[in-house]
């Protein structure tokens, strides 16, 4: 158990600091690293909870792919951090504003926050031995939460569809790269043989 | 104190594993260059020791003796971070490898998308590397390099896919159990002839698909754009010098073997004998594993002797348009087989 606990702190600790280091990190590639490093403890935190499946999942899907883009994009960025602090004192007010706002917002929620105590149950949780994680999972997502996953595949195909649809254009007098025709040629299509007479060229 | 005797345990096995493996990297990189002069009509390294057995020892300690330069224009902790990255993430993947019946470090029941996972990673040391040298030509390779390797990862998950539909478990040691038992020599009638059982048969594409995407992951001729010397001298590494070099060639070579054991494991019956008879079940399944792996490593170093290197625009039409499509089709194909046929196996 303390063992657990240790790695909960770490983990946590880490999280959090690495959160934080998002926002106030100077360099956008660090921040951007941060947030990798945020992710990674994230899934670290999945897996002591037992939930191994979704902290390789989100290894995979986030820190694997999402966060390689946000760094390809960051990392192209030309940022002059001069001009970014320039008109730091101008936004100042509006800015301190809209963070006064949102701070009296929360603590209005939190403060006026309770919880129904009728509400409150044990949580419900498949403590199945037997059954593997991703079984498990399998078995909730493939039947009763079918359509679900059809309809979260189709939204995802149509906005794959979308992005390609805005950014193919066919430019016309390109020349590009034909394999099948490429493949095809042989000898008799690729040469041909002339009698160059002599003195005169072809 | 069971607590402590585990850990001590695991790091054992661990120091035990990171040993063995250093020593046989060494080896297979004195492997890989010999083939490579033989094909070329050299004769390779030959001063140092016998039949210069001991060269890559003597590189190793070339490599740490000299002064490791750091730009001044660069970043320096994420310069220094992108090597040691690359190694660790690539011996991270080693934990969940067995190399005989119950000898892995870490047997996790999810041990593919494990694997899956950490390769996932192994971009980062390359585009760190590159952005952090603050210079042009490691930028645009590391740029290129991470880009062939998200590429290649999508049509790697699909054929690791098609595996695991065959076989009902993401565990590695389960992978290759259900090739030592169930299997094409086993409905023939023939069980002992376990050579049959493995992969590569049914699913002979997908290895075609495999090694070829491996290739290209690890960044190995004929796909080593990342450091097209005509193009980018060394590509992402051009400002590394000394340790930190080093540190990146180990990883690399690391990954290149890790990716023969993979190969190894999905598609050749991992640790099990070729016919499932005594003067082969004689023989440790460990010497199996091993032989295996460094028949494919030969595959990959042949590749890499007579294959000329692809234009980028070529590589990136082969991941996307080329296999991508197969395997994707391929895991629809054997799903609908193993369905309709009912050889689909029960959980």
């Amino acid at each position: 158990m303390t063992g657990q606990a240790f790695f909960f702190y770490l983990f946590a600790g880490v999280c959090i600091a690495s959160a934080f280091m998002v926002i106030a990190s100077r360099n956008p590639v660090h921040a951007v690293l941060f947030l990798i490093l945020a992710f990674v403890n994230a899934a670290g935190l999945f897996m002591l909870m037992g939930a191994e499946f979704l902290a390789l999942i989100l290894v995979v899907v986030y820190v694997g792919a999402v966060a390689v883009l946000f760094l390809f994009v960051v990392m192209m960025l030309d940022v002059d951090f001069a001009e970014l602090r320039e008109g730091f004192l101008s936004y100042l007010p509006i800015g301190a504003l809209i963070g006064v706002i949102f701070l009296v917002e929360l603590v209005l929620v939190i403060g006026l926050f309770s919880v129904d105590p009728a509400s409150v149950r044990p949580a419900v949780v498949a403590t199945a031995t037997d059954v593997s994680n991703i079984q498990a999972i399998g078995q909730v997502l493939y039947t009763r939460y079918f359509f679900f996953f059809q309809a979260a595949g189709f939204i995802l195909l149509v906005a794959m569809i979308g992005a390609i649809v805005l950014t193919l254009r066919h430019k016309p007098n390109v020349k590009r790269q034909d394999v099948a025709a490429q493949v095809a040629r042989n000898k008799a299509s690729a040469m041909e043989v002339r009698k160059v007479p002599s003195r005169q060229g072809v | 104190m069971d607590l402590l005797l585990t850990i001590a345990l695991i790091v054992g096995k661990s120091l035990l594993l990171l040993v063995a493996l250093l020593i046989f990297i060494a080896y297979i990189l004195l492997a890989d260059r010999k083939v490579w002069a033989a094909v070329q009509l050299r004769r390779g390294p030959n001063v140092v020791g016998p039949f210069g057995l001991f060269q890559s020892f003597a590189d190793l300690l070339k490599f740490v003796f000299k002064e490791p330069v750091v730009p001044a224009g660069s970043d320096k902790a994420l310069f220094l971070l992108a090597p040691l990255l690359t190694c660790v993430l690539s011996l991270a993947g080693w934990a969940v490898i067995p190399l005989a019946q119950g000898w892995a470090i870490a047997d996790l029941n999810l041990g593919v998308l494990y694997l899956l996972a950490i390769s996932s990673l192994g971009v980062y040391g390359i585009i760190i590397g590159g952005w952090a040298s603050n210079s042009k030509y490691p930028f645009l390779s590391a740029l290129r390099s991470a880009a062939q390797m998200v590429s290649y990862e999508v049509s790697i998950g699909f054929v690791v896919i098609t595996v695991l539909l065959c076989v009902g478990s993401l565990n590695l040691t389960a992978v290759v159990q259900a090739q030592e038992t169930r299997g094409l020599a086993t409905m023939l009638g023939v069980p002992w002839l376990t050579f049959l059982n493995w992969y590569w048969l049914p699913l002979l594409p997908m290895l075609v698909i495999f090694f070829i995407s491996a290739l290209a992951e690890t960044n190995r001729p004929p796909f080593d754009l990342a450091e097209a010397e005509s193009e980018l001298v060394a590509g992402f590494m051009v400002e590394y010098s000394s340790t930190p070099y080093l540190l990146f060639m180990l990883g690399e070579y690391v990954s290149i073997v890790l990716m023969c054991a993979m190969t190894t494991i999905l598609f050749f019956g991992g640790w099990s004998p070729p016919i499932a008879l005594p003067p082969f079940t004689w023989v440790p399944g460990v010497i199996w594993f091993i032989l295996k792996v460094c028949l494919v490593f030969f595959m990959f170093a042949m590749v890499k002797a007579f294959v000329p290197r692809y234009r980028y625009d070529q590589l990136m039409r082969l991941g996307w348009k080329v296999f991508l499509p197969i395997s994707l089709a391929m895991v629809v194909i054997v799903a609908a087989v193993l369905q309709l046929t009912g050889w689909a196996p029960t959980p």
